[in-house]
């Protein structure tokens, strides 16, 4: 057993029960991956069928896997007319694109700067930037409401777009920066020798060749915005002007049940409003996703 | 502008007056373009970090509601927090409870699918993307959607349950179960995120000359994975776990939504504790003064975790 002579009849069974134990590795393997998978798409599964289903078969135990009468068409609809729902999608569509442009855009120039150049300073002043990835929201959250509201622009749009655009923040610059870096810096001097200043150089040579860091900072940018739920919170309070991420939340206290609105909960309008909720994100990672995935794999690699 | 940066290498050894005021002319141009294109990040820093940040240590030492001037009370505010209110140190508690089940298990978790979605499958893409979904749920629509599949009377877990001869808990409604509920949550919507991917990354970039020489040394695949790809890894994990507790500390959106702080206070964390005093309260400086410890807190926290890296993360690129 211990020796093998290469095509002797006893080393042909060995690697047949290593073929054996290979097809059972794999396949164990998959199975493994395969209840991974249902157990993550699962609950979205279940918000589908949930969402399609009548108020009382909606509450029948036990639970029905697919609506006996299917109402998808109707529940959809209620939630559009129960609450401005078009509205919601319009303003947050309206932040999310200001925001993502900006963010995109400043945290693009900012890393230029940061890879660039050398100043006094800049190193420094880079780690302090990476630092502020830890802090918790609620210390600046005050004296930044504040802030705003001395400026009146409580109930406007203005808190959730005019900061992207002073840098979109240190994630943004890092994951820019890092990217930045592995363009080689040959290009930026033979374009200085043919007369080419700084700026130039930023928007003809840069930027055409960060497009894949571009993508993945748009992509980022959008979930992030479109999911932002703290900001809206605190600065809109006109229901007309909620973003979906407030709304949705709005929506649950309108159905949760003894209301004037509604005297039972509501869970399946819930359900469609969540399901319409996330849709965009899920649609744009499919055609983002390649961007996606590399952007935070090459952020975290040096961490 | 090449022949200038040559030409700083002579100057070096030879200085000539003339040169070396060009010389600098040239760095200071490029200081000033640089610190022109860092301005507008120089400005947000100053204006939405540093700024804020020290008016909310000033204002975490006054009495401020909004409506009348800011006054100031010294250290009343923190003295309170810890004497005095009987809502902030469980909120604490709480808190690190929370951390301390989720964390762990995500970390886990996390790798664990990494190493799964690292294999030579068939439709690596599609599974990274079933995977990837929850992540990408809004947080609040997350949060719903799990109530409902929560739901102790109609719910769809404990149905399952119920068909395998247990019976379910009250989950967000109960409060022993309302925080392992979040967990649960937190663990759907994150495991097969970003720190997933940060661990795929980490993962192929272990040496594979390395792991194939391990094998012919006869290694199998356990002892593979503790010798050399957890070794390897560690920077990562070191990373996602610094990162990874920070989040957990700060959990809001998923308690605010899901159980609005309850059942009796059962989920209510720090950052409700906060967000209550600052915008519905709008005590604005005992807010400030609770961020403030919130904030030595992690701080503290992060700073233990950098001083201990030194024992167990491994950098193979460190000089």
């Amino acid at each position: 057993m211990a020796q093998q002579v290469v095509g002797t009849k006893s080393g042909q069974r060995h690697s047949r029960d290593w073929v054996v134990g290979q097809i059972g590795k794999v396949s164990l393997l998959y199975l493994i991956v395969a209840i991974g998978a249902i157990a993550s798409m699962f609950p979205f599964f279940w918000t589908v069928v949930s969402s399609g289903k009548t108020i009382s078969e909606l509450y029948r135990y036990p639970p029905t896997f697919w609506p006996e009468s299917t109402q998808f068409v109707k529940n959809y609809s209620e939630v559009w007319s129960a609450v401005p729902f078009g509205r919601w999608l319009l303003n947050t569509a309206w932040v999310t694109t200001w925001a993502l442009i900006g963010g995109t855009l400043s945290s693009a120039i900012v890393a230029y700067g940061f890879s660039r150049f050398r100043f006094p300073g800049r190193d420094l002043f880079f780690v302090i930037t990476l630092g502020t990835l830890m802090l918790p929201v609620e210390v600046t959250l005050i004296p930044t409401y504040l802030l705003f509201s001395k400026f009146n622009w409580i109930d406007t749009y203005y808190p959730l777009i005019v900061p992207a655009w002073f840098g979109g923040g240190a994630f943004n610059i890092f994951l820019m920066r890092q990217f930045l870096l592995g363009i080689p810096y040959d290009l930026d001097e033979a374009a200085r020798i043919d007369g080419a200043n700084s700026w130039r150089i930023l928007w003809q040579i840069i930027l055409p060749l960060s497009k894949p860091a571009l993508a993945t900072l748009a992509t980022l940018g959008f979930i992030g915005n479109w999911n932002n739920f703290l900001g809206p919170l605190i600065f809109l309070n006109t229901e007309s002007k909620y973003t979906v991420a407030v709304g949705l939340r709005y929506l649950q206290s309108t159905f949760a049940g003894g209301s004037a609105v509604v005297s039972r909960p509501q869970d399946h309008l819930l359900m469609a409003a969540a399901l319409m909720v996330a849709l965009p994100c899920l649609i744009l990672f499919f055609v983002g996703q390649r961007y996606f995935v590399e952007g935070i794999a090459t952020t975290g690699l040096k961490g | 502008m090449t022949s200038q940066d040559s030409s700083s290498a002579l100057s070096a050894t030879a200085p000539l007056p003339k040169q070396r005021v060009k010389m600098s002319a040239a760095r200071r141009r490029e200081a000033i373009e640089g610190i022109l294109y860092t301005s507008p990040w120089i400005i947000g820093f100053l204006v939405f970090i540093a700024g804020p940040l020290l008016a909310s240590l000033y204002l975490s030492f006054t009495k401020y509601n909004v409506l009348r001037p800011a006054k100031f009370i010294g250290l009343t505010n923190y003295i309170f927090a810890f004497t005095n209110d009987p809502l902030f140190l469980p909120s604490i508690g709480r808190t690190f409870y929370f951390a301390l089940a989720s964390v762990p298990l995500a970390m886990i978790g996390s790798l664990f699918v990494a190493i799964l979605l690292n294999q030579k499958l068939v439709g690596t893409t599609v599974w990274r993307t079933m995977y990837f979904l929850p992540t990408l749920t809004p947080i609040v629509a997350a949060a719903l959607l799990w109530r409902w599949m929560l739901n102790p009377d109609v719910g769809l877990i404990n149905f399952l349950l119920d068909k395998i001869g247990i019976e379910g808990p009250g989950w967000l409604s109960s409060t022993t179960w309302a925080i392992p509920s979040l967990v649960l949550m937190g663990l759907w919507a994150s495991v097969g995120g970003s720190r997933m991917i940060i661990f795929l990354a980490g993962l192929q970039d272990v040496p594979t000359e390395m792991l194939e020489a391990a094998e012919i040394d006869g290694a199998g695949t356990w002892a593979k994975f503790w010798r050399i790809t957890l070794p390897m890894i560690t920077p990562t994990v070191f990373f996602n776990l610094v990162l990874g507790i920070i989040f957990a500390l700060r959990t809001f959106d998923i308690a605010f939504v899901a159980t609005a702080g309850g059942p009796a206070r059962a989920t209510w964390f720090i950052s409700l504790h906060i967000y209550q005093n600052a915008f519905t309260s709008f005590d604005m400086g005992y807010a400030s003064a609770l961020a403030w410890v919130f904030l030595l807190l992690i701080l503290l926290l992060t700073l233990v975790q950098f001083r201990l890296s030194g024992r167990w993360v491994y950098y193979a690129g460190e000089r």
